[in-house]
């Protein structure tokens, strides 16, 4: 090799690596309903047999979570958000699972063996992922009582469902 | 801020490896070498961020191949191989360490490795660094002779993620060895008689490899089969030049039932201090099969049966696995002695495994 | 040019590919299986690579980290 093809190497590497590195820095990342905005509205079908639509809860404090059976970390916190929707569905709470499956039928089995009571709204289609330009699986927003996003998480740890509630009974008592 | 996808299939995306058992037993047979035995591999969570792992591995061999029948007496030998390891998961990074240490009565090998797994771009690109160093002692049964070999190897990838059923991945390794590089047993020829081995002190090597996998989905699964192709070129100081291809083809025959087909094709010209039949006497001189110029075909396949599907004892998942692939060695400048013809060779490969999740 | 320059080249464009790549993270389901994976079974592809080594002049860049044999 001589020595103008290693010069040209070289600055072939430095131009893919700088623009490797002003793509990776101007990419404009996804970004979820700010927090105080008015929560997007949406009509999903639902494991209810009736169609669902969010803006029907005005009044309520209202929780959606983004879930798929393909997600490790959904499947773990799903018995622990069906805790917290027993526990306060009867004082103005409402969870609403949303479930981004292709396949609806796989979406049912799975809450049915995870043994989850609250509503599950299929979103084969990704519209509502997309209207929520969801992050993240799974993804959880807490919509206040006027309808307005107060909290979003994104992932689940374990330890999450203590500030869920925490936020859930603080929602609950405006 | 923390990799929150959990990708059990493992598709770019860092996260702690899954807690997984698998129990082999495996067996070649070709060439006139037999070599079998059982392969052990556990890994468990200790927490959130920490896993480990261990593993056992035995080759029990019975060769009588073509250099031991032509040179010397059919052999018994086993081989036995050790490993732990430990990751650490820390945000969007995995870091791991490896030991593992392998033993037979005529060779000793230690080697300890570094891995750093990192995500960029929200998990759909992963990029993959590692370092290993291994010390080996050669020895020679029924005498006291003793060498050493050195080997330090670097690795660098990454994967990518291009479209929901297309991933692509690019891998490098460089390899550097030093120290005594020959079998002890092995001899060459020259002119016909006999002349012992003698390689070169040092082995540098570079290998890169592309590879992708597409997948295809039908009404009833998101994923129902999957296309993967890989290219390795591979070069080394010792003028080896290899390209090496492979083609799977996966494929769900039901929601229990996997199965596999894949080819390879492999083929390397010969070190630049090999020959077959020596006419004049060489510094450095080999008559390895490995370092001719040969090419190989393997058709395999494989079969997957999730017995367990659910929770099970302590486990979530079972699967019990054959795998039978067939490889035929054709070498152009190898010659059989016994025949005087180009050697040739075919192994069948057998694999029963049973793994579990948990 | 050599291995090393070329694998940083095709890391790069893989790198560019992957900040134009519009994958959202709620469509990885089929990402997700078994079947997408470069190395679905370690043990097995372990093994394999083994087999292959020690027969063959090549070495390394395959799914697997290398492992301690180098067995002549």
């Amino acid at each position: 090799m001589t020595a103008r093809d290693h010069r040209r190497g070289k600055w072939l590497v430095l131009t893919m690596l700088v623009g490797t590195l002003l793509l990776w820095t101007t990419t404009a990342p996804a970004v979820m309903p700010a927090v105080g905005s008015l929560a997007p509205d949406f009509t999903l079908r639902s494991n209810t047999g009736k169609n669902l639509k969010l803006s029907e809860y005005r009044g309520q404090v209202v929780m959606i979570n983004f879930w798929a059976t393909w997600c490790g970390p959904c499947r773990q916190e799903m018995p622990l958000l069906n805790r917290i929707h027993e526990k306060y569905s009867k004082s103005g709470f409402k969870l609403l699972g949303i479930n981004v499956d292709d396949n609806t039928g796989n979406a049912q089995a799975m809450a049915a063996k995870l043994g989850v009571t609250f509503p599950v709204l299929f979103d084969s289609e990704k519209r509502v992922s997309r209207l929520y330009d969801v992050d993240g699986m799974p993804s959880t927003v807490l919509i206040d009582r006027s309808g307005k996003v107060r909290y979003i998480h994104r992932g689940y740890r374990p330890g999450y469902e203590i500030q869920y509630e925490a936020q859930v009974r603080e929602l609950l008592k405006q | 801020m923390f990799s929150f996808l959990l990708l059990p299939g493992g598709a770019s995306a860092v996260v702690l490896p899954e807690d997984r058992t698998d129990t082999m037993i495996h067996y070649y047979d070709g060439g006139g070498v037999t070599v079998s035995g059982p392969a052990l591999l556990v890994r468990k969570s200790a927490s959130d961020t920490v896993s480990v792992s261990g593993r056992y591995y035995v080759d029990t061999i019975s060769s009588a191949s073509i250099d031991v029948v032509t040179t010397a007496s059919p052999y018994k030998d086993k081989r036995e191989e050790f490993g732990v390891g430990i990751d650490y998961l820390h945000g969007n990074s995995l870091m791991g360490v490896t030991v593992t240490t392998s033993k037979e009565n005529d060779y000793l090998a230690d080697s300890f490795g570094l891995n750093l797994s990192h995500d960029l771009f929200d998990g759909l690109t992963t990029v993959n660094m590692g370092y290993s160093q291994g010390q080996d002692q050669v020895q020679r049964t029924h005498t006291t002779f003793e060498a050493d070999v050195n080997r330090y190897s670097y690795r660098l990838g990454v994967s990518q993620v291009l479209t929901r059923s297309l991933l692509f991945g690019v891998n490098y390794e460089g390899i550097a060895e030093e120290g005594y590089l020959k079998n002890p047993y092995r001899a060459a020829r020259l002119l016909g008689g006999t002349i012992p081995e003698n390689y070169p002190g040092t082995h540098d090597s570079q290998a890169i490899s592309v590879r992708a996998i597409k997948g295809f989905s039908s009404d009833s699964r998101p994923a129902s089969s999957s296309l993967r192709a890989e290219f390795r070129y591979f070069r080394d100081n010792w003028n080896i030049n290899s390209d090496t291809l492979l083609l799977a083809y996966q494929r769900y025959f039901s929601d229990r039932v996997l199965g596999e087909v894949h080819y390879r094709y492999y083929t390397q010209n010969a070190a630049s201090f090999y020959s077959d039949n020596f006419t004049t006497l060489m510094a450095y001189r080999a008559r390895d099969k490995e370092l001719s110029t040969f090419h190989s075909h393997s058709v395999g396949a494989k079969v997957t049966w999730n017995f367990v599907k659910q929770k099970f004892l302590f486990f979530d998942r079972m699967s019990l696995n054959f795998a039978h692939d067939y490889v035929f060695f054709d070498y152009q400048d190898f010659t059989d002695v016994r025949t005087g013809q180009p050697y040739s060779f075919g192994a069948n490969v057998l694999q029963l495994y049973v793994s579990a999740w948990y | 040019m050599t291995s090393a320059r070329t694998t940083i080249v095709l890391a790069c464009a893989t790198l560019l590919l992957g900040a134009c790549s519009g994958v959202k993270s709620y469509e990885r389901e089929m990402l997700s299986d078994p079947i997408m994976s470069f190395s679905r079974d370690p043990v097995s592809d372990q093994y394999l690579d083994h087999v292959y080594d020690v027969r063959e002049g090549a070495r390394g860049a395959t799914t697997t980290q290398g492992g301690g044999c180098g067995c002549n």
